[in-house]
């Protein structure tokens, strides 16, 4: 039996992957919590912050910058974790646990399906929040508009890929009840270190050295700069694809669909 | 039944399979056959290895030693060809709490190039009103319905269903009886794990009676009947009292108990006759006559000495 043909068998309607899809977006509306972490509180939290005068004001401490253009980026790398950590890995710990891929391991749909349905939804709902975000900070509040469009456009895919494969191997080893705190354990020293206590440009020498090697960091260094100077250096362009491809190995490795 | 209308090859040939957990044996050295069309019963008590068994014939659970074939197919390595022809219905199985019974049908109904009428199966099963409830909100029984639709709902060749009526109330278990009646009667063949000897007796052309891993027979549930005896009770309480040699003395009688007012007389051919006929020569009558068959339940008891329901050993004088 090859890959191929048990991801794509061919006796199996393609239609059913959008069926798939359209019920995973339904109990995403449901339960929402991805949606909230991912969608709601970055949108809120960007408004809140771009509403305070002092934070559009060029700090010195910041190297010129206004707080509001350094938060930004995190807000970005804040949506792709919130989504990839808690909005992937939280339904598909409940579904192998409760024994509904066990179920659809007796159909012609291959399990996988659920899985990639759920990629789809989160990067779906990843991408657009990352549009609204740009367009609420440049209309909104006077961001100008990314130095470089192609950076940025490879800065985010990057970033995507591997959070969202760190959010598979969370999927991989979460059980429903674990599933929360792996994804704050996750979510929380990571976005700590991409800025989102205290932003990068006021970080140590070595602290943001550290910084720049963990994925977020990484992340929020490549997704900046294409933001604000042009294309993005080397090492994030670096830093990412190997996370990515550290983490989807070990996903691969230990994923079990019972 | 009829072997006569199956094609050369079985519909589903299990031979000495053979599955454990650890130290434990579930299944052990199980064989048999199922000819297409056919109702099969594997019968036995909680723990017997039935789910075990009908776990390994859908690919799900890789048998230790034996083979399979369902329709030919290797479950463990031909599993996208085997489910699209087997509809399955799982115990340890569920459904997304968040989608409403409409959803659900919906999207197992996409994954079928044929799938059923879905509105005939709903309306049979009782679900038409349950339609925008979410499965979350539903009871045991609508779960288990919804589940025995979506078993269905491919069209399947052969349907592999564990412990199908468990949890229905009476009706809703008749009226899943009759549905299965006319999935057989569509020509699919259907393989129903349960430890309910009515149901049994009721649906399967035959009945393999399981129990610790292991195959004890498999006939029809009449023939294993037959095996306990072939034999009836007929149970009275006499209108005086009398010599029980009145009774033991026929050729018609085995055995007679008293219990309290009651007499028990076991035996076979034309018994309540000869009983009554005999107890009228003595001046008596009979009265609360109850006669009973010898059942799947006695043909389970007489060969493993153990109950069905429970599996409790029986204690014998």
């Amino acid at each position: 039996m090859s890959i191929r043909s048990s991801l794509l068998p061919a006796g199996t309607p393609r239609a059913a992957f959008r069926m798939i899809v359209l019920n995973e977006s339904r109990i995403a509306r449901r339960l929402p919590l991805g949606l909230l972490v991912g969608v709601v509180l970055p949108t809120v939290l960007l408004v809140i912050i771009g509403s305070v005068r002092h934070n559009r004001q060029h700090l010195q401490v910041l190297g010129g910058l206004t707080t509001f253009s350094v938060y930004v980026p995190i807000f970005l790398a804040m949506v792709i974790a919130a989504l990839a950590f808690y909005g992937l890995p939280i339904p598909l710990a409940i579904y192998r646990d409760q024994g509904i891929l066990r179920r659809l391991s007796t159909t012609p749909v291959p399990p996988a399906w659920v899985l990639a349905a759920q990629l789809v939804l989160n990067v779906s709902f990843a991408a657009a929040e990352l549009v609204l975000l740009l367009v609420v900070a440049m209309t909104g509040f006077g961001i100008a508009a990314p130095k470089s469009a192609g950076g940025l456009v490879l800065a985010v895919s990057l970033s995507m890929a591997t959070v969202f494969a760190i959010g598979l191997w969370v999927s991989a080893i979460a059980r429903p009840r674990t599933a929360g705190i792996l994804a704050a354990v996750c979510f929380f020293p990571l976005m700590s270190f991409a800025g989102l206590l205290f932003p990068r440009a006021e970080m140590p020498r070595a602290l943001l050295d550290a910084s720049n090697l963990t994925p977020l960091g990484a992340a929020v260094q490549a997704i900046q700069s294409a933001l604000l100077d042009g294309f993005p250096p080397i090492s994030p362009l670096l830093v990412l694809p190997a996370y990515a491809v550290i983490f989807g190995a070990l996903a691969v490795r230990f994923f079990r669909w019972e | 039944m009829n072997a006569c209308t199956g094609p050369d090859r079985p519909a589903i040939e299990v031979l000495h399979l053979r599955k454990t957990y650890g130290d434990t044996t579930a299944v052990d050295d199980v064989s048999f056959s199922v000819a297409e069309g056919e109702i099969f019963g594997i019968l036995g008590p909680n723990g017997a290895g039935k789910t075990t068994t009908i776990e390994c014939a859908l690919g799900l659970r890789r048998p230790d030693s034996g083979s399979i074939r369902v329709m030919g197919l290797n479950p463990g390595e031909d599993r996208e060809e085997l489910h699209l022809i087997v509809g399955a219905q799982l115990q340890a199985s569920a459904l997304p709490g968040l989608l409403k019974v409409g959803e659900i049908l919906g999207l197992y109904r996409s994954f079928y190039r044929q799938p059923a009428d879905v509105a005939e199966l709903v309306r049979v099963l009782g679900l038409a009103g349950k339609l925008k409830n979410y499965y979350m909100s539903l009871s045991g029984g609508q779960k288990q319905r919804l589940s025995v639709a979506l078993a269905l709902i491919g069209r399947p060749k052969i349907a592999m269903l564990d412990e199908v009526t468990t949890g229905l109330d009476p009706q809703a278990r008749r009226d899943t009886w009759d549905l299965l009646d006319g999935v057989r009667d569509r020509g699919a063949t259907i393989v129903l794990v349960t430890h309910y000897m009515e149901e049994a007796e009721r649906l399967c052309d035959r009945v393999a009676l399981i129990d610790r891993g292991r195959i004890v027979a498999i006939d029809s549930p009449a023939a294993l009947a037959q095996r306990a005896g072939g034999g009836q009770r007929v149970r009275f309480v006499p209108s005086g009292p009398f010599d029980e040699r009145l009774l033991t003395g026929l050729p018609e009688v085995q055995g007679v108990e008293r219990h309290g007012r009651h007499v028990v007389v076991s035996g076979s051919g034309d018994l309540v006759s000869a009983v009554i006929l005999a107890l009228a020569s003595a001046g008596l009558t009979a009265g609360h006559v109850q006669v009973e068959s010898a059942t799947l339940e006695d043909a389970f008891v007489l060969l493993t000495g153990r109950h069905l329901d429970n599996g409790v050993t029986v204690s014998r004088p």
